[in-house]
Protein backbone atom coordinates (compact mmCIF):
# COMPACT_ATOMS: atom_id res chain seq x y z
CA UNK A 1 0.00 0.00 0.00
CA UNK A 2 2.81 2.75 0.72
CA UNK A 3 5.15 3.38 -1.54
CA UNK A 4 8.19 3.10 1.04
CA UNK A 5 8.54 1.21 4.06
CA UNK A 6 7.66 2.76 7.19
CA UNK A 7 9.85 4.02 10.18
CA UNK A 8 11.80 1.40 12.17
CA UNK A 9 9.91 1.18 16.04
CA UNK A 10 11.06 4.04 18.09
CA UNK A 11 9.32 5.53 21.30
CA UNK A 12 7.57 9.61 21.09
CA UNK A 13 8.34 11.71 23.87
CA UNK A 14 6.71 15.59 23.93
CA UNK A 15 9.23 16.66 26.38
CA UNK A 16 7.99 19.55 28.62
CA UNK A 17 11.22 21.27 30.59
CA UNK A 18 14.79 21.20 29.88
CA UNK A 19 15.13 19.23 33.10
CA UNK A 20 12.86 16.22 31.51
CA UNK A 21 15.12 16.36 28.46
CA UNK A 22 18.59 16.54 30.25
CA UNK A 23 16.80 13.35 32.33
CA UNK A 24 16.32 11.71 29.34
CA UNK A 25 19.28 11.99 27.62
CA UNK A 26 21.44 10.44 30.47
CA UNK A 27 19.27 7.38 30.70
CA UNK A 28 19.39 6.48 27.51
CA UNK A 29 22.43 8.34 25.89
CA UNK A 30 23.21 7.77 22.30
CA UNK A 31 19.74 5.75 21.70
CA UNK A 32 18.34 9.02 22.37
CA UNK A 33 17.67 11.81 19.42
CA UNK A 34 16.41 14.94 19.22
CA UNK A 35 13.52 16.27 17.15
CA UNK A 36 11.82 19.72 16.28
CA UNK A 37 10.32 20.18 12.70
CA UNK A 38 11.91 15.91 12.26
CA UNK A 39 12.56 17.05 8.31
CA UNK A 40 16.34 16.20 8.24
CA UNK A 41 15.79 13.44 11.59
CA UNK A 42 12.61 12.07 10.04
CA UNK A 43 14.34 11.52 6.37
CA UNK A 44 17.48 9.60 8.22
CA UNK A 45 15.23 7.71 10.18
CA UNK A 46 13.26 6.29 7.51
CA UNK A 47 16.81 5.70 5.09
CA UNK A 48 17.84 3.93 8.04
CA UNK A 49 21.24 6.41 8.50
CA UNK A 50 19.96 6.57 12.15
CA UNK A 51 18.19 3.86 14.61
CA UNK A 52 16.96 5.53 17.66
CA UNK A 53 15.06 3.72 20.79
CA UNK A 54 13.52 7.16 21.98
CA UNK A 55 12.66 10.28 20.05
CA UNK A 56 12.80 13.50 22.31
CA UNK A 57 9.96 16.42 20.67
CA UNK A 58 12.13 19.71 22.08
CA UNK A 59 9.52 22.32 19.92
CA UNK A 60 7.21 22.56 23.09
CA UNK A 61 9.55 23.26 25.85
CA UNK A 62 8.94 27.03 26.89
CA UNK A 63 10.74 29.54 24.52
CA UNK A 64 11.65 27.46 22.25
CA UNK A 65 9.05 28.85 19.85
CA UNK A 66 9.46 32.23 20.28
CA UNK A 67 11.16 35.29 18.44
CA UNK A 68 12.42 38.47 21.05
CA UNK A 69 13.67 41.48 19.66
CA UNK A 70 15.51 44.61 21.49
CA UNK A 71 17.13 47.21 20.24
CA UNK A 72 20.02 46.93 22.74
CA UNK A 73 20.02 43.18 23.33
CA UNK A 74 19.20 42.51 19.64
CA UNK A 75 17.70 39.51 18.64
CA UNK A 76 16.93 35.54 20.40
CA UNK A 77 15.49 33.38 18.26
CA UNK A 78 14.20 29.96 19.85
CA UNK A 79 15.62 27.06 18.59
CA UNK A 80 11.75 25.96 17.43
CA UNK A 81 11.25 28.32 15.42
CA UNK A 82 10.20 27.84 11.91
CA UNK A 83 11.46 29.20 8.90
CA UNK A 84 8.13 30.65 8.18
CA UNK A 85 8.09 32.55 11.34
CA UNK A 86 11.73 33.45 10.68
CA UNK A 87 10.96 34.90 7.10
CA UNK A 88 7.83 36.91 8.06
CA UNK A 89 8.59 38.15 11.76
CA UNK A 90 8.56 42.33 10.82
CA UNK A 91 11.76 42.24 13.68
CA UNK A 92 13.77 40.00 11.47
CA UNK A 93 12.66 41.29 8.46
CA UNK A 94 13.50 44.89 9.35
CA UNK A 95 16.61 44.61 10.99
CA UNK A 96 18.13 41.33 9.91
CA UNK A 97 16.85 40.69 6.75
CA UNK A 98 19.53 38.32 5.42
CA UNK A 99 17.96 35.98 8.12
CA UNK A 100 15.04 35.96 6.65
CA UNK A 101 16.07 36.08 3.28
CA UNK A 102 17.93 32.94 4.22
CA UNK A 103 14.57 31.30 5.67
CA UNK A 104 12.63 31.94 2.90
CA UNK A 105 15.06 30.45 0.27
CA UNK A 106 14.47 26.64 2.21
CA UNK A 107 12.51 23.97 0.56
CA UNK A 108 9.24 24.51 -0.24
CA UNK A 109 5.90 26.38 1.92
CA UNK A 110 4.77 23.65 3.67
CA UNK A 111 8.57 22.18 4.28
CA UNK A 112 9.73 25.66 6.00
CA UNK A 113 6.05 25.52 8.41
CA UNK A 114 7.85 22.20 10.00
CA UNK A 115 11.55 23.10 9.62
CA UNK A 116 13.41 24.90 12.41
CA UNK A 117 16.63 27.13 12.54
CA UNK A 118 17.42 24.93 15.39
CA UNK A 119 17.26 22.05 13.65
CA UNK A 120 19.01 23.76 10.35
CA UNK A 121 21.92 24.57 12.65
CA UNK A 122 22.49 21.35 14.88
CA UNK A 123 22.02 19.16 11.69
CA UNK A 124 25.33 21.11 10.44
CA UNK A 125 24.95 20.14 6.62
CA UNK A 126 27.68 22.59 4.57
CA UNK A 127 24.66 23.75 2.48
CA UNK A 128 22.28 24.85 5.58
CA UNK A 129 20.92 28.10 4.92
CA UNK A 130 20.68 29.63 8.05
CA UNK A 131 24.47 28.81 8.54
CA UNK A 132 26.03 32.22 6.86
CA UNK A 133 24.28 34.65 7.91
CA UNK A 134 24.23 33.85 11.40
CA UNK A 135 28.42 34.01 10.58
CA UNK A 136 27.93 37.03 9.18
CA UNK A 137 25.65 38.56 12.31
CA UNK A 138 27.92 36.88 14.65
CA UNK A 139 25.41 34.84 15.89
CA UNK A 140 25.36 32.82 19.52
CA UNK A 141 24.00 29.19 20.09
CA UNK A 142 22.32 28.93 23.32
CA UNK A 143 23.37 25.65 25.07
CA UNK A 144 21.42 23.96 27.77
CA UNK A 145 22.85 21.09 29.09
CA UNK A 146 23.16 19.52 32.75
CA UNK A 147 25.56 22.12 33.83
CA UNK A 148 23.18 24.92 33.00
CA UNK A 149 23.13 27.03 29.47
CA UNK A 150 26.18 28.24 27.69
CA UNK A 151 26.82 30.39 24.81
CA UNK A 152 29.03 29.16 21.79
CA UNK A 153 30.22 31.78 18.75
CA UNK A 154 28.37 29.95 15.65
CA UNK A 155 32.14 30.50 14.61
CA UNK A 156 32.94 27.40 17.25
CA UNK A 157 29.77 25.66 16.76
CA UNK A 158 30.65 23.30 13.92
CA UNK A 159 33.05 20.51 14.00
CA UNK A 160 32.39 19.37 10.45
CA UNK A 161 29.91 17.85 7.98
CA UNK A 162 26.82 17.09 10.44
CA UNK A 163 29.36 17.49 13.54
CA UNK A 164 28.89 19.88 16.20
CA UNK A 165 30.96 20.95 19.55
CA UNK A 166 27.23 19.53 21.14
CA UNK A 167 28.21 16.90 23.78
CA UNK A 168 26.40 14.20 25.14
CA UNK A 169 23.21 15.38 26.56
CA UNK A 170 23.35 18.78 25.70
CA UNK A 171 20.77 20.91 23.30
CA UNK A 172 20.47 23.96 21.79
CA UNK A 173 17.46 26.38 22.89
CA UNK A 174 18.16 29.45 21.01
CA UNK A 175 20.38 31.65 18.86
CA UNK A 176 20.79 35.18 19.94
CA UNK A 177 21.97 37.72 17.65
CA UNK A 178 23.70 41.26 18.47
CA UNK A 179 21.97 44.39 17.16
CA UNK A 180 23.64 44.87 13.55
CA UNK A 181 26.21 47.68 12.98
CA UNK A 182 24.66 50.86 12.21
CA UNK A 183 23.13 51.44 8.62
CA UNK A 184 24.19 47.62 8.02
CA UNK A 185 22.81 46.15 4.48
CA UNK A 186 22.73 42.72 4.26
CA UNK A 187 22.40 40.01 1.58
CA UNK A 188 21.93 36.25 1.14
CA UNK A 189 22.20 34.87 -2.14
CA UNK A 190 21.87 31.04 -2.62
CA UNK A 191 22.01 29.40 -6.34
CA UNK A 192 19.96 26.03 -6.29
CA UNK A 193 19.36 23.57 -9.71
CA UNK A 194 15.94 25.40 -9.85
CA UNK A 195 14.93 29.30 -9.02
CA UNK A 196 13.43 27.98 -6.01
CA UNK A 197 12.90 24.90 -3.97
CA UNK A 198 16.25 23.34 -3.75
CA UNK A 199 19.35 22.90 -1.80
CA UNK A 200 22.11 25.33 -2.09
CA UNK A 201 24.67 24.59 -4.45
CA UNK A 202 26.75 27.76 -3.37
CA UNK A 203 25.63 30.08 -1.33
CA UNK A 204 26.81 33.57 -0.08
CA UNK A 205 25.89 35.71 2.91
CA UNK A 206 27.70 39.11 2.64
CA UNK A 207 26.77 41.74 5.09
CA UNK A 208 28.53 45.39 4.93
CA UNK A 209 28.25 48.59 6.99
CA UNK A 210 30.00 52.09 7.14
CA UNK A 211 33.28 51.96 9.87
CA UNK A 212 35.04 55.07 9.90
CA UNK A 213 37.91 53.32 11.58
CA UNK A 214 38.42 50.93 8.30
CA UNK A 215 40.81 52.86 5.92
CA UNK A 216 38.12 52.50 2.86
CA UNK A 217 35.55 53.87 5.37
CA UNK A 218 33.24 50.37 5.40
CA UNK A 219 33.86 46.92 6.33
CA UNK A 220 32.05 44.38 5.20
CA UNK A 221 31.49 40.30 6.06
CA UNK A 222 31.12 37.23 3.46
CA UNK A 223 30.43 33.91 4.81
CA UNK A 224 30.17 31.03 2.11
CA UNK A 225 28.40 28.36 2.43
CA UNK A 226 28.40 24.33 0.39
CA UNK A 227 31.87 25.17 -0.35
CA UNK A 228 33.77 23.31 2.12
CA UNK A 229 33.11 21.42 5.16
CA UNK A 230 31.84 23.83 6.99
CA UNK A 231 30.89 27.64 6.31
CA UNK A 232 33.81 29.78 5.89
CA UNK A 233 34.79 33.43 6.42
CA UNK A 234 36.88 35.18 3.98
CA UNK A 235 39.15 37.38 5.95
CA UNK A 236 41.08 37.62 2.78
CA UNK A 237 38.58 39.32 0.78
CA UNK A 238 37.24 41.53 4.34
CA UNK A 239 41.04 42.61 4.15
CA UNK A 240 40.56 43.82 1.02
CA UNK A 241 37.74 45.39 1.19
CA UNK A 242 38.48 47.80 4.39
CA UNK A 243 41.33 48.77 2.93
CA UNK A 244 40.39 49.61 -0.79
CA UNK A 245 37.45 52.37 -1.95
CA UNK A 246 34.15 50.69 -2.97
CA UNK A 247 33.56 49.85 -6.38
CA UNK A 248 33.67 47.33 -9.68
CA UNK A 249 37.34 46.91 -9.42
CA UNK A 250 37.88 46.75 -5.32
CA UNK A 251 34.64 43.81 -5.67
CA UNK A 252 35.84 41.69 -8.60
CA UNK A 253 38.93 41.43 -6.45
CA UNK A 254 37.24 40.03 -3.54
CA UNK A 255 35.10 37.82 -5.19
CA UNK A 256 38.34 36.47 -6.68
CA UNK A 257 39.55 36.02 -3.24
CA UNK A 258 36.65 34.28 -1.95
CA UNK A 259 36.64 31.93 -5.30
CA UNK A 260 40.53 31.13 -3.82
CA UNK A 261 39.14 30.63 -0.16
CA UNK A 262 36.26 28.10 -0.99
CA UNK A 263 37.31 24.40 -1.05
CA UNK A 264 34.87 22.89 -3.20
CA UNK A 265 33.70 19.40 -3.77
CA UNK A 266 32.57 17.83 -6.94
CA UNK A 267 29.37 15.85 -6.15
CA UNK A 268 26.24 15.02 -8.02
CA UNK A 269 24.65 18.65 -7.79
CA UNK A 270 28.11 20.76 -9.07
CA UNK A 271 31.18 20.16 -9.95
CA UNK A 272 33.80 21.63 -7.89
CA UNK A 273 35.19 24.32 -10.61
CA UNK A 274 31.47 25.24 -11.23
CA UNK A 275 31.06 25.75 -7.47
CA UNK A 276 33.95 27.94 -6.88
CA UNK A 277 33.31 30.10 -10.15
CA UNK A 278 29.66 30.94 -8.56
CA UNK A 279 31.24 31.61 -5.77
CA UNK A 280 32.74 34.40 -7.73
CA UNK A 281 29.67 35.63 -9.24
CA UNK A 282 27.41 35.48 -6.22
CA UNK A 283 29.76 37.29 -3.86
CA UNK A 284 30.49 40.28 -6.71
CA UNK A 285 26.45 40.31 -6.88
CA UNK A 286 26.71 40.33 -3.37
CA UNK A 287 28.74 43.11 -2.73
CA UNK A 288 27.25 44.83 -5.40
CA UNK A 289 23.98 44.51 -4.47
CA UNK A 290 24.75 45.56 -0.50
CA UNK A 291 26.62 48.29 -1.61
CA UNK A 292 23.83 50.06 -3.14
CA UNK A 293 21.75 49.99 -0.12
CA UNK A 294 23.98 51.57 2.07
CA UNK A 295 24.79 54.05 0.15
CA UNK A 296 21.37 54.71 -0.12
CA UNK A 297 19.88 57.00 2.64
CA UNK A 298 16.99 54.65 3.60
CA UNK A 299 19.46 51.63 3.83
CA UNK A 300 17.64 48.83 5.09
CA UNK A 301 19.15 48.13 8.48
CA UNK B 1 6.58 0.64 21.29
CA UNK B 2 4.51 2.89 23.21
CA UNK B 3 0.95 3.94 21.41
CA UNK B 4 -0.64 7.19 21.74
CA UNK B 5 -4.21 7.91 22.23
CA UNK B 6 -4.66 11.18 20.90
CA UNK B 7 -7.49 13.57 19.88
CA UNK B 8 -7.45 14.72 16.45
CA UNK B 9 -9.75 16.78 14.46
CA UNK B 10 -9.60 15.96 11.03
CA UNK B 11 -12.02 17.82 8.59
CA UNK B 12 -14.06 19.17 11.33
CA UNK B 13 -14.68 15.75 13.44
CA UNK B 14 -13.39 14.91 16.02
CA UNK B 15 -11.67 11.68 16.17
CA UNK B 16 -9.91 9.46 18.75
CA UNK B 17 -6.94 7.27 17.14
CA UNK B 18 -4.34 4.98 18.68
CA UNK B 19 -1.41 5.59 16.87
CA UNK B 20 2.16 3.69 17.47
CA UNK B 21 5.27 6.62 17.85
CA UNK B 22 6.26 6.03 14.48
CA UNK B 23 3.42 6.37 12.55
CA UNK B 24 3.10 9.11 9.89
CA UNK B 25 0.45 11.50 9.84
CA UNK B 26 0.03 10.33 6.70
CA UNK B 27 0.15 6.95 7.55
CA UNK B 28 -2.74 8.01 9.77
CA UNK B 29 -5.50 9.78 7.93
CA UNK B 30 -4.49 6.92 4.96
CA UNK B 31 -4.74 3.53 6.95
CA UNK B 32 -6.13 4.44 10.52
CA UNK B 33 -9.31 6.84 9.02
CA UNK B 34 -9.47 6.04 5.13
CA UNK B 35 -8.57 9.35 4.03
CA UNK B 36 -6.98 8.41 0.68
CA UNK B 37 -6.82 11.81 -0.73
CA UNK B 38 -3.37 12.48 0.86
CA UNK B 39 -0.80 10.24 -1.80
CA UNK B 40 2.81 8.96 -0.72
CA UNK B 41 4.63 9.67 -3.27
CA UNK B 42 8.20 10.03 -1.87
CA UNK B 43 7.66 9.97 1.84
CA UNK B 44 10.94 12.24 2.24
CA UNK B 45 9.03 15.93 1.51
CA UNK B 46 9.96 16.30 -2.04
CA UNK B 47 7.02 15.58 -3.51
CA UNK B 48 3.96 17.38 -2.04
CA UNK B 49 1.34 14.56 -2.76
CA UNK B 50 0.83 14.07 1.04
CA UNK B 51 0.06 17.63 1.64
CA UNK B 52 -2.26 18.89 4.22
CA UNK B 53 -3.09 21.53 6.36
CA UNK B 54 -2.39 21.27 10.10
CA UNK B 55 -4.00 23.90 12.56
CA UNK B 56 -4.39 26.26 9.14
CA UNK B 57 -1.23 25.59 7.62
CA UNK B 58 0.22 23.46 5.12
CA UNK B 59 2.39 20.93 5.93
CA UNK B 60 4.12 17.38 4.56
CA UNK B 61 1.93 14.90 6.26
CA UNK B 62 4.62 12.27 5.62
CA UNK B 63 7.31 14.29 7.91
CA UNK B 64 4.91 14.51 11.24
CA UNK B 65 4.27 12.11 13.18
CA UNK B 66 0.63 11.25 14.32
CA UNK B 67 1.62 11.39 18.00
CA UNK B 68 2.54 14.87 17.24
CA UNK B 69 -0.81 15.80 16.08
CA UNK B 70 -2.72 15.11 19.80
CA UNK B 71 -4.88 18.44 20.57
CA UNK B 72 -4.50 19.42 16.63
CA UNK B 73 -6.96 20.23 13.86
CA UNK B 74 -6.46 18.30 10.37
CA UNK B 75 -7.85 19.54 6.84
CA UNK B 76 -7.20 16.97 3.80
CA UNK B 77 -8.41 17.68 0.27
CA UNK B 78 -11.91 16.01 1.58
CA UNK B 79 -12.42 18.52 3.19
CA UNK B 80 -12.18 21.47 1.05
CA UNK B 81 -15.67 20.75 -0.45
CA UNK B 82 -18.71 22.09 1.63
CA UNK B 83 -22.00 20.60 1.62
CA UNK B 84 -21.43 19.18 -1.58
CA UNK B 85 -20.30 22.46 -3.17
CA UNK B 86 -16.89 22.32 -4.40
CA UNK B 87 -14.44 24.94 -3.61
CA UNK B 88 -13.39 27.49 -5.53
CA UNK B 89 -9.83 25.83 -5.90
CA UNK B 90 -11.36 22.43 -6.65
CA UNK B 91 -14.21 23.87 -9.25
CA UNK B 92 -11.32 26.16 -11.33
CA UNK B 93 -8.89 22.86 -11.70
CA UNK B 94 -11.86 21.17 -13.08
CA UNK B 95 -12.81 24.22 -15.38
CA UNK B 96 -9.04 24.73 -16.23
CA UNK B 97 -8.03 20.95 -16.82
CA UNK B 98 -5.51 21.29 -13.70
CA UNK B 99 -6.03 17.28 -13.13
CA UNK B 100 -4.10 14.70 -15.52
CA UNK B 101 -3.69 11.38 -13.71
CA UNK B 102 -4.51 13.15 -10.30
CA UNK B 103 -1.71 11.85 -8.02
CA UNK B 104 -0.49 15.80 -7.06
CA UNK B 105 -4.06 16.79 -7.16
CA UNK B 106 -5.01 16.72 -3.62
CA UNK B 107 -1.29 18.14 -2.61
CA UNK B 108 -1.85 20.78 -5.05
CA UNK B 109 -5.20 21.89 -4.11
CA UNK B 110 -3.98 22.30 -0.42
CA UNK B 111 -1.34 24.65 -0.81
CA UNK B 112 -2.82 26.46 -3.98
CA UNK B 113 -6.13 26.73 -1.26
CA UNK B 114 -3.72 27.79 1.58
CA UNK B 115 -1.69 30.31 -0.84
CA UNK B 116 -5.28 32.15 -1.34
CA UNK B 117 -5.97 32.24 2.42
CA UNK B 118 -2.91 33.92 2.84
CA UNK B 119 -2.37 35.90 -0.12
CA UNK B 120 -5.79 36.33 -1.68
CA UNK B 121 -4.52 38.00 -4.95
CA UNK B 122 -1.12 36.16 -5.61
CA UNK B 123 1.06 37.03 -8.53
CA UNK B 124 1.92 34.29 -11.19
CA UNK B 125 5.55 34.27 -9.82
CA UNK B 126 3.50 33.61 -6.20
CA UNK B 127 1.34 31.42 -6.88
CA UNK B 128 4.68 29.13 -8.42
CA UNK B 129 6.76 29.91 -5.70
CA UNK B 130 3.74 28.94 -3.49
CA UNK B 131 3.84 25.38 -5.74
CA UNK B 132 7.39 24.68 -5.61
CA UNK B 133 6.81 21.67 -3.06
CA UNK B 134 4.05 20.12 -5.07
CA UNK B 135 5.32 18.32 -8.14
CA UNK B 136 3.45 17.24 -11.00
CA UNK B 137 4.07 14.74 -13.81
CA UNK B 138 1.53 15.24 -16.06
CA UNK B 139 0.27 18.92 -16.48
CA UNK B 140 3.35 20.82 -17.03
CA UNK B 141 1.84 22.77 -14.41
CA UNK B 142 0.53 25.89 -16.93
CA UNK B 143 -3.10 24.73 -16.06
CA UNK B 144 -2.31 24.49 -12.68
CA UNK B 145 -0.81 27.98 -12.54
CA UNK B 146 -4.07 29.30 -14.69
CA UNK B 147 -6.82 27.38 -12.24
CA UNK B 148 -4.89 29.04 -9.29
CA UNK B 149 -4.89 32.90 -10.80
CA UNK B 150 -9.45 31.96 -12.13
CA UNK B 151 -9.55 30.74 -8.76
CA UNK B 152 -7.68 34.21 -7.23
CA UNK B 153 -10.11 36.27 -9.31
CA UNK B 154 -13.43 34.83 -7.77
CA UNK B 155 -13.65 33.26 -11.12
CA UNK B 156 -15.90 30.42 -10.49
CA UNK B 157 -19.42 30.60 -9.90
C1 LIG C 1 12.69 18.05 0.84
C2 LIG C 1 13.67 18.76 1.74
C3 LIG C 1 14.24 19.95 1.30
C4 LIG C 1 15.14 20.64 2.10
N1 LIG C 1 15.66 21.82 1.65
C5 LIG C 1 16.51 22.51 2.43
C6 LIG C 1 17.05 23.76 1.99
O1 LIG C 1 16.72 24.27 0.91
N2 LIG C 1 17.93 24.39 2.81
C7 LIG C 1 18.30 23.88 4.01
O2 LIG C 1 19.10 24.52 4.70
N3 LIG C 1 17.81 22.70 4.46
C8 LIG C 1 16.94 22.01 3.70
N4 LIG C 1 16.43 20.82 4.14
C9 LIG C 1 16.89 20.26 5.42
C10 LIG C 1 16.00 20.57 6.64
O3 LIG C 1 14.67 20.84 6.26
C11 LIG C 1 16.52 21.76 7.43
O4 LIG C 1 17.85 21.51 7.83
C12 LIG C 1 15.67 22.06 8.67
O5 LIG C 1 15.88 23.38 9.08
C13 LIG C 1 15.90 21.12 9.83
O6 LIG C 1 15.10 21.55 10.93
P1 LIG C 1 14.15 20.54 11.69
O7 LIG C 1 13.52 21.31 12.79
O8 LIG C 1 13.26 19.83 10.78
O9 LIG C 1 15.26 19.55 12.28
P2 LIG C 1 15.13 18.08 12.87
O10 LIG C 1 15.05 17.09 11.77
O11 LIG C 1 14.09 18.01 13.92
O12 LIG C 1 16.57 17.97 13.56
C14 LIG C 1 17.76 18.07 12.80
C15 LIG C 1 18.95 17.51 13.56
O13 LIG C 1 19.26 18.31 14.69
C16 LIG C 1 19.12 17.57 15.89
N5 LIG C 1 18.43 18.47 16.80
C17 LIG C 1 17.14 18.92 16.65
N6 LIG C 1 16.86 19.80 17.62
C18 LIG C 1 17.97 19.92 18.38
C19 LIG C 1 18.30 20.70 19.53
N7 LIG C 1 17.42 21.57 20.07
N8 LIG C 1 19.52 20.58 20.06
C20 LIG C 1 20.43 19.74 19.51
N9 LIG C 1 20.18 18.98 18.42
C21 LIG C 1 18.97 19.07 17.87
C22 LIG C 1 18.31 16.36 15.53
O14 LIG C 1 18.60 15.27 16.36
C23 LIG C 1 18.73 16.11 14.11
O15 LIG C 1 19.94 15.43 14.06
C24 LIG C 1 15.50 20.10 3.37
C25 LIG C 1 14.92 18.91 3.81
C26 LIG C 1 14.01 18.24 3.02
C27 LIG C 1 13.39 16.97 3.51
S1 LIG D 1 4.93 11.91 0.17
FE1 LIG D 1 5.19 13.57 1.51
S2 LIG D 1 6.31 14.97 0.33
FE2 LIG D 1 6.23 13.23 -0.96
S1 LIG E 1 -1.79 15.30 -12.70
FE1 LIG E 1 -0.48 13.60 -12.72
S2 LIG E 1 1.06 14.20 -11.33
FE2 LIG E 1 -0.10 15.99 -11.54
Amino acid sequence: MLARPGLVSFDYVRARTPGEVVQLLAEHGADARLMMGGTDLLVRIRDGAVRPRLVVDLKHLPGMRDILYQQQAGLTVGAAVTMNQLARHPAVVAHYPLLAQAANSVASYPLRNRATIGGNLCNASPCADTAPPSYVLAGRIVVHGSAGEQEVAIADFFRGPGQTVLQPGQFVTAIRFPPSPAAASGRYLKLGRNKAGDLAIVSVAVLGFPDASAPSGYRFRIALGAVAPVVLRVPAAEEWLAHHPPGAETFARAADLAAAAASPIDDVRASADYRRAMVRTLTRRGLNAVADTIAAPTGSA
Amino acid sequence: MANHAITVTVNGVKERVDVPSNMTLLEMLRQRLALTGAKNGCGAGECGACTVLLDGEPVNACMVLAAEVDGAAVVTVEGLAQDGQLSAVQQAFVEEGGVQCGFCTPGMLISAHALLQRNPRPTEDEIREALVGNLCRCTGYTRIVRAVQKAAQGGVE
